[in-house]
């Protein structure tokens, strides 16, 4: 395949590459701190995954095999999209199986099937600032991250703990890098977090909006917080998935009617489909 | 009229994407050897692979300490324009006689602006000689650097210190890389 020959490869001009390869180099050097980085417009909008295009654009060659899921989904606007966008701009290969893709995209979730070192997940991140809502000035986010001071966040789960008997956060669960850096691992689940942590698959994540890039290293240890009487759990719907049979992935609620018919299916599609299938094979 | 005979990449979009892929692969997994992709025929004073990490990362916006005569010079004005600084203010640092001590470590808000050392060994085979350990290594993993400064390791141990401010190096051999991020620890056998 070739690409339209009227962009440069990926898109993006060379000087931005440059910047931006710099710029995920520093994040793989201090895993889990936030690079500031020159984000550039991109042909779609802030929130659609400016930052993880601009990241997979640096990162790609013309060899590579991309992935793109949406909530787990490969066949969302936005996943369907930004393959595309790929497709055209840099001829590249596009998959939707998580074992033959080389570089995943994704917004919100991590694929289900464990990934590989020769992988690259890229995490489009909406707020990359896990101290945000808790202090809103920037310089002084900056320097509690300088400091490691993340009290603030200790009291907010407990806060959580108080009104609620357990910490209430489902998603965007924030997390400690190589016990330094307070880190948002982007809006996942909470029940992904544990996926993070001493993952062969280098992990790259990319907020446009916000100009930042971060990263964790391969087989980096990366924590849920939590307390000793509160320790970190795992949330997930206690069904099984309607397609699969699947007790242990995470499940998307999808309502079949309106007088309160619900099913229960995994988010990951391709992991659900090659579950279905081992199972017809089995019928 | 370029003021050097001597070539950049035959390439310079995908030769610089199949570089950085490569130094990106070494950072994230310090001490394994990586192939960068071969250059024409480097200036003298620089190895292929310094040589090909600057074509990738280096350009008007990173200040640049090079020792590698004017040939060199010539060639990375031409090639990546990028201004040259002493030590202490570059980005980029290919100066064999540089210690890590006296280049920029960054600062704590923006530990990102701590320098990168590209260093110059005679040879880098993944053989016993250094034991590293530190993220992006599962266990540990074995290095062996044949040419490295005297008292590079008590260098890199003050360097760890600053953490998380420091200074990243990337040794150079030939054609072959490997990176020492500086979260990494390095001890002898």
């Amino acid at each position: 395949m070739s690409h339209d020959p009227g962009y440069n490869f990926a898109y993006l001009d060379e000087s931005t590459k440059r910047m931006i390869r710099r710029a995920i180099l520093k994040a793989v050097a201090i895993p889990g701190h936030q690079v500031p980085f020159g984000s550039r417009e991109m042909p779609l909008p802030y929130g659609w995954g400016t930052g993880g295009i601009q990241v997979t654009a640096a990162i790609l060659g013309p060899t590579d095999v991309l992935k793109v899921i949406d909530q787990g989904s490969d066949d969302t606007t936005n996943a369907v999209s930004i393959r595309a966008f790929f497709r055209r701009v840099a001829g590249v290969a596009t998959t939707e199986r998580t074992a033959e893709a080389s570089i995943i995209q994704t917004r919100h979730r991590i694929p289900e099937r464990a990934l590989r070192e020769d992988q690259i997940l890229v995490y489009q991140v909406p707020i990359p600032e896990p101290l945000g809502r808790l202090e809103p000035r920037i310089a002084e986010t900056r320097r509690m991250h300088a400091m490691a001071d993340y009290g603030l966040m200790h009291v907010k789960l407990y806060e959580d703990i108080a009104r609620h008997g357990h910490i209430a956060t489902s998603y965007s669960y924030p997390v400690m890098v190589n016990g330094r850096y307070l880190m948002s691992p982007s809006p996942i689940p909470a029940f992904d977090n544990p996926k993070m942590d001493q993952m062969p698959a280098l992990q790259l994540f990319g907020a446009g909006r916000e100009k930042r890039i971060y990263a964790v290293p391969p087989y980096t240890s990366v924590k849920s917080l939590d307390f000793d009487d509160h320790p970190f759990r795992p949330i997930r719907a206690p069904q099984t998935c309607e397609l699969c049979g699947s007790r242990d992935t995470y499940l998307d609620e999808v309502l079949t009617d309106d007088v309160g018919g619900r099913i229960f299916v995994c988010s990951d599609t391709d992991f659900c489909t090659e579950r279905q299938a081992v199972r017809e094979a089995a019928e | 009229m370029s003021g050097t005979g001597f070539p950049g990449f035959a390439d310079p979009v995908l030769d610089a994407q199949a570089a950085f892929r490569a130094v990106l692969a070494a950072m994230s997994r310090p001490g394994q050897v990586q192939r960068l992709p071969p250059l024409p025929e480097p200036p003298p004073g620089l190895s292929p692979a310094a040589a090909a990490l600057l074509l990738t990362l280096a350009d008007s916006g990173t200040p640049l300490c090079l020792a590698a005569g004017p040939e060199a010079e010539a060639w990375v004005r031409f090639h990546c324009g990028a201004p040259f600084a002493a030590a202490g203010a570059a980005a980029f640092v290919l100066d064999p006689a540089a210690r890590l001590g006296d280049l920029f470590p960054g600062t704590e808000e923006e530990p990102e602006r701590g320098a990168t050392l590209l260093l110059d060994v005679a040879a880098l085979e993944s053989a016993p000689g250094w034991r590293l350990s530190g993220p992006g290594i599962r266990d540990s993993q074995a290095l062996r650097v044949t040419g490295a400064p005297p008292g590079f390791l008590a260098d890199w141990a003050a360097n760890r210190r600053r953490a998380p401010c420091g200074v990243d190096v990337v040794l150079c051999a030939g054609d072959a890389i490997a990176a020492l991020p500086r979260s990494v620890a390095i001890e002898e056998g």
